[in-house]
């Protein structure tokens, strides 16, 4: 093991200090008296309580929630069984369109797909809403998903769903009851990443909302875009501290579990 | 039986809610500005049968194209895009570089935890990212604020509404996609090689450039790809931290569709960055899949 | 006690318990399988044997039900099964990577089988207990997969492939993944469980012993092909061709021609060199070509010329002592090299031959084979 010198402890504390200072102050800023966000005039929580009273703001976090929501579930249901198909089904007609069109949506400009999306719910003549926007966040992030839970698959040890087949299950039972609770983990992951990915989008939202809903984002942006405001600092607060906690405690979880499995390997060795 | 159904329902949602679309996006490039609603014409009528189609057709044309190349708002757009998506590109590498390597170097114990500490930000909002740089990059910003306060300026330095401010919100945003393919690129690399390197008369600085820097370039390729590909279509950077200075084509489509509702053109506009972005998207593809063969 | 021997295979009456009849498989342009016959007959433990790319994993996983024969039939207890998927074969098969379920413990994993048949709960039971105990498991139960060592895993995989008492039980390289010891002990476990079951047992293997020790009859394949279909000791003893002569233990090939006619000929291998005498199977001709097989440990060394059939001398250019053996590499004149193997009886400091010197080396007229190629 080489010496960890003092040039990698530079880069390292530069660049954390890069990527989490301006979120600091943004907390920081968060709990200060003044309208002024930048210039300290005490401690306040005054702007969560009147965030809190905003109804406007309570009405976007419940139709952002309630797009993610069904959003992530329906991407994952979709973004699962594309998964099996790109990695499972073989060869079949179309196949390269198929898994075009699951790369696709990874790599687009979010403009254009919003765009192109808006433009067919005007061609069918659809009301654009929460529904409008559960569809589009559902494609792009069902294409997540899909990445995701195929790079699980891949690495799946195929012989395990043959052996379910040899002891007498149909097809569907040895994915219900073989692969399914193997690549939960995968699947899990996935639907949170398009549960983000859905709370988190500005541009696709723009376009294919209406007037009837306004989720988060767009709330967010349209507030920011005339200069930063304490109440949109407490806002971001409260999304960091959610988001910290979530990760922190799945990466507990998981290297737990993980510390659980070698320890039991270990000691499997040992019994031999 | 129970495949088919299998490939058919995500199929043919991907064809309904993708693929269809960007046909419209297509025909409506294509299609002249028309100031009813929808703004465009011709509609395929589909009940005109056989004549509608081919009036439908025969409307068809490439003005859109050619107004594009007319007005040079546009042109300009793309090339600024294209400079500030390789520039901050550039940048975001120089930084992600040293955070990747050291990040590697560091003792095992430590790697997932800084691993985490990368992925960390990607998982909060975007828009909260390059939020948080607007009450830094102000006039009175806490930047020009901790500047004035050592004396190092007397004027409060204008870096919001510019691009730079615009770099400095790629390279926050964008940087653990950098750093993520680097380091795992740096983190397969056996530690013998650079004392074999050493052995044959190698010093520190030839090893790293002869051995560390080729064997990342791969990760480095990947990186580029997923920092450049996105910045050339991004909107909320540029309208939040650029101003009206900075032209970039996510913006320009934006306002072409919502401010001037001109769909024809906004079409138009997609077309042609879709058109710019397949040939990185290309490259990234064969660099991947290269990549994949050699780990075999 | 005269003990009838258990050879199904050569009573007319036997039906078998499994039919290939002119079976073909083609993956694309390859072709895994070769029109090939094969009966397999109740009770047997019956090797597949071959390098990897033979197609004896095909064979066996035709027999599963994960692929369908592309011309040709297989059929199960008269049956055709061709197209009888997997799930309601009654052939279980235990896979070379084991497959056990993650997830699943011990227990569940012997039960899932039971299970997928809606078997009363008190039945599952009795039937998991009673694969535990064959198998030496019941205080493993509860564990999970990961939470065993590897030959107790590879038990898991067999009591789970047994439990719904298959009519055939197929095993796919079934020790590949233990070490030597584990591996010779396990082989003996396996010929212990299928004699207290009576299931019939079709085991793929490369390793040769392996083969050898468990099976009572071998199929060497090569290439899609079936090469000899014969008991172990027939195999070794009486090869059908030097494919077979050579992957099958240690062998000495020596090229040469048949001197006369019949079934008791010379072999003229070298020139100004007395033939050697050797008993064909089948009769030859006058100056075939043939190859003469024979395996070193039939082949004696001797400082002074010994009284047998075929005495040839040499020099002795190599010896590797293994210990309980030692093989002696013999150049014989004309270059021709022989190895032949000695018992080492007598302990290291008192045996007398050493590199570098002029030996005999003898067998008798028997202790070869004749291979026409």
């Amino acid at each position: 093991m080489r010496r960890f010198s003092w040039f990698n402890t530079v880069s390292l504390t530069l660049g954390f200090a890069f990527l989490y200072l301006p979120m600091v102050l943004l907390v920081f800023y968060s709990f200060n008296e003044s309208r002024l966000v930048t210039v300290w005039a005490g401690f306040s929580t005054k702007w969560y309580g009147e965030l809190l009273r905003d109804q406007a703001f309570l009405d976007a976090a419940w139709v952002t929630v309630k797009v993610a929501v069904f959003s992530s579930t329906l991407a994952t249901v979709l973004g699962t069984m594309a998964a099996y198909v790109l990695v499972r089904a073989g060869r079949f007609h179309g196949r390269t369109l198929f898994s075009g069109m699951i790369y696709a949506p990874l790599v687009m400009p979010e403009v254009i797909t919003g765009l192109a999306l808006l433009l067919l719910f005007i061609g069918i003549n659809l009301d654009r809403g929460v529904f409008t926007i559960v569809l589009a966040h559902t494609t792009f992030a069902m294409c997540y998903v899909s990445v995701v839970v195929s790079s699980r698959l891949t690495t799946f040890d195929k012989s395990l769903e043959e052996a379910a087949l040899d002891l007498g299950c149909s097809p569907f039972e040895a994915f219900r009851l073989v692969t399914l609770p193997i690549i939960a983990p995968a699947v899990i992951s996935g639907w949170l990443l398009a549960f983000t990915l859905s709370l988190d989008d500005l541009v696709i939202a723009s376009f294919t909302t209406g007037p009837s809903a306004t989720t988060l984002p767009i709330k967010i942006f349209s507030a920011v875009r005339l200069g930063v405001s304490p109440q949109i600092n407490a806002l971001s607060t409260i999304m960091i501290a959610i988001v910290t906690v979530g990760v922190i405690t799945a990466s507990i979880l998981s290297k737990r579990a993980a510390v659980a499995q070698r320890r039991d390997e270990q000691a499997a060795i040992r019994a031999e | 039986m129970r495949r088919f159904v299998l490939i058919a329902i995500p199929y043919l949602w991907l064809l309904a809610l993708f693929l269809v679309p960007f046909l419209i996006v297509l025909k409506i490039s294509l299609s002249d500005i028309a100031l009813s609603r929808p703004p465009y014409a011709p509609q395929l009528d589909l009940a005109a049968g056989w004549e509608g189609l081919k009036s439908f057709f025969s409307e068809l044309d490439f003005e859109n194209f050619t107004f594009l190349t007319t007005d040079d708002l546009y042109w300009k757009a793309y090339l600024s895009s294209l400079k500030i998506a390789a520039i901050s590109t550039a940048l975001t590498l120089c930084v992600g570089y040293p955070v990747a390597y050291a990040m590697a170097r560091a003792p095992e114990e430590w790697r997932p935890t800084l691993l985490m500490l990368v992925i960390l930000p990607f998982w909060t909002s975007f828009l909260i990212r390059v939020y948080s740089w607007m009450g830094i990059l102000s006039n009175e910003g806490v930047l020009n604020q901790v500047l004035l306060w050592l004396g190092i300026i007397d004027t409060p330095l204008q870096i919001m509404n510019t691009t730079t401010a615009v770099y400095i919100g790629v390279v926050y945003t964008y940087l653990p996609f950098m750093i993520l393919p680097i380091y795992s690129a740096l983190e397969k690399l056996d530690g013998s090689l650079l004392e074999a390197a050493e052995d044959l008369g190698c010093s520190r600085l030839e090893a790293f450039w002869l051995v560390t820097w080729p064997l990342s370039r791969n990760g480095i390729i990947a990186g580029c790809f997923l920092v450049f590909i996105p910045t050339l279509g991004e909107f909320v950077i540029p309208s939040l931290l650029g101003g009206s200075d900075t032209l970039m084509i996510g913006k320009v489509l934006w306002e072409e569709f919502f401010s001037n509702r001109d769909w024809p053109v906004a079409s138009a506009v997609a077309v042609v960055l879709l058109l710019i972005l397949i040939i990185p998207i290309i490259l990234f593809q064969r660099n991947e899949q290269k990549q994949r063969e050699a780990e075999g | 006690m005269a003990q009838t021997v258990f050879a199904p295979w050569t009573d007319p009456d036997q039906k078998p318990i499994i039919e290939f009849r002119n079976v073909t498989k083609s993956f694309g342009d390859f072709t895994a399988i070769h029109d090939l016959s094969l009966n397999i007959y109740e009770r047997e433990f019956f090797a597949l044997l071959g390098p990897s790319g033979c197609g004896k994993t095909t064979m066996m996983r035709m027999l599963a039900g994960f692929e369908t024969a592309t011309s040709g039939d297989i059929y199960l207890s008269g049956k055709d099964i061709g197209h009888v998927p997997p799930n309601q074969r009654p052939v279980n098969m235990m896979f070379q990577s084991y497959a056990l379920f993650p997830h699943l413990s011990v227990w569940d994993n012997i039960a899932f089988g039971l299970r997928r048949e809606s078997k009363d709960k008190a039945f599952i039971g009795d039937r998991v207990e009673e694969m535990l105990r064959l198998t030496r498991l019941t205080k493993f139960a509860k564990r999970k997969p990961h939470q065993i060592s590897g030959g107790q895993r590879q038990r898991v995989a067999l009591a789970r492939s047994l439990a719904k008492a298959p009519k055939l039980l197929l095993l796919d390289e079934p020790l590949g993944a233990l070490d030597r010891k584990l591996r010779e002990q396990t082989q003996f476990e396996l010929m212990d469980i299928q004699e207290k079951t009576g299931t019939t047992f079709v085991i793929v293997t490369h390793d040769q012993e392996e083969a050898m020790t468990v099976a009572s009859r071998i199929a060497v394949m090569d290439e899609g092909n079936l090469v000899q279909v014969a008991t172990p000791a027939e195999i070794y003893e009486a090869p059908n061709s030097v494919y077979v002569a050579d992957f099958i233990g240690d062998v000495n090939i020596i090229e040469g021609r048949a001197t006369q006619p019949g079934t008791k000929t010379g072999i003229a291998w070298a020139e100004g060199q007395p033939p050697i005498l050797a008993t064909p199977a089948k009769s030859v001709e006058a100056g075939q070509s043939v190859h003469f097989a024979i395996r070193p440990e039939k082949v004696t060394i001797d400082v002074e010329r010994p009284d047998r059939p075929n005495t040839f001398r040499g020099k002795v250019i190599d010896i590797a002592y293994l210990g309980n053996i030692s093989t002696y590499h013999v150049e014989l004149a004309g270059g021709q090299m022989i190895k032949a193997q000695m018992v080492n009886a007598r302990r290291l400091a008192n045996r007398h031959i050493t590199w570098e010197d002029e030996v005999w080396v003898g067998f008798t007229d028997t202790a070869g084979v004749v291979l026409e190629e």
